[in-house]
């Protein structure tokens, strides 16, 4: 039977040098359950360390984890990508590897901590995680689908770091899946500001980097059961999946 | 002043667009931000910028620029060629940095003749 499920589908954790150290897996998910969301996407800044630990932290719990990564393009957009299981997300992560350079000043840019579902300190990543990734998007988006996963440019709304900042505009033939809109703008606004771009489906998340942000803005999605799979088909608008209004 | 002055005096690689070297510059704009180049660059201008992308040749014809000059030996892709040469945008390379480039061709603009 279909359901309509709370989804927060881009939150970061302390492994983002902007994300706050107490954004640590443990306490995140606990804020997600009281925040009564069904289902949320862990995107780090061209990472992925702390995905396991939110998975992990989350096991037995009425909250689905979809591994995902906030990449930056060469071009400095941010695009969101979402995986169904862990290790299409490691696959990614390589690629990112090979093509992200630079270390982080923790002075500047802030602390990268990879934190275990306890709570407990693994180690600090130094890769300069702000960077951009010297891989254009229409590349990123092509590896992202060879993976199965799904290419979501994220806060199309925002005047930084935006593919319409960047790039002007979306073109027809960008292969994206959906396209976010930032709680700033909201669905609502999103969608008579970007009428012209309604026939990729829209979500709203939180892009939580505090604790307090996490669940501050969702979208609401017509499920048979929180999973990947069925987000997938949701986008697609099949068997009566879909994104509420 | 024609783009093709400014190719000759700044031994700029052209990639495509060859037969539009004709074209009258005005003037020209720097920037990275497609939106910001929407919003404030001129018709007539040569654009200097590091982005790749096929954005910007819709950009660029868009906005009625003369062309496009990318920096640092930036290479443009395979689909932004195509592109440029159907819209008929001059794309050159240089290897010179946007300060640089655009010093330049200031100077050979606003130079009295």
């Amino acid at each position: 039977m279909l359901k309509v499920y709370n989804c927060d589908l881009h939150i970061h954790t302390c492994l983002s040098p902007c994300a706050e150290l107490d954004m640590h897996p443990k306490a995140l998910v606990q804020r997600a359950l009281e925040k009564k969301l069904d289902m949320i996407a862990i995107s780090d800044h061209n990472a992925s360390a702390n995905v396991p630990y939110v998975i992990a932290a989350a096991a037995g719990k009425n909250l689905h984890v979809i591994p995902a990564m906030e990449i930056t393009t060469s071009e400095e957009v941010h695009l969101l990508a979402l995986f169904e299981s862990l290790s299409d997300l490691m696959k990614l992560q390589i690629v990112v590897d090979q093509h992200l350079f630079g270390e982080n000043d923790e002075t500047r840019f802030g602390v990268q901590a990879i934190v275990n579902e306890q709570g407990e300190v693994e180690g600090l990543n130094n890769q300069l995680l702000i960077g951009a990734t010297d891989l254009t998007i229409d590349n990123i988006i092509d590896t992202i689908h060879q993976l199965g996963g799904l290419a979501i440019p994220a806060h199309i709304d925002r005047e930084s770091f935006s593919v319409l900042s960047q790039l002007g505009f979306i073109n027809d033939d960008s292969h994206f899946d959906a396209l976010e809109i930032s709680k700033l703008t909201g669905m609502e606004q999103g969608r008579i500001r970007y009428g012209h771009l309604g026939h990729y489906p829209f979500l709203t998340s939180s892009d939580a980097h505090f604790i307090r942000d996490i669940g501050t803005s969702t979208t609401n999605i017509l499920l048979e059961k929180p999973t990947f799979t069925e987000l997938k088909m949701a986008l697609l608008k099949q068997s009566g999946r879909h994104i509420l209004e | 002043m024609k783009i093709e002055n400014i190719v000759q005096a700044l031994g700029l690689e052209v990639k495509c667009g060859k037969d539009s070297l004709g074209k009258e510059v005005t003037g020209g704009y720097t920037g990275d931000l497609l939106s910001d180049v929407m919003g404030n660059s001129k018709e007539g201008y040569i654009w200097i910028t590091r982005q790749v992308h096929q954005n910007i040749v819709a950009v660029a014809s868009l906005k009625e620029h003369a062309g496009i000059i990318l920096i640092n030996s930036s290479q443009p892709t395979q689909e932004t060629l195509q592109k440029a040469e159907a819209e008929k945008i001059p794309i050159m390379v240089s290897d010179l940095p946007a300060f640089e480039i655009s010093g330049k061709i200031y100077n050979l603009l606003t130079a009295k003749s």
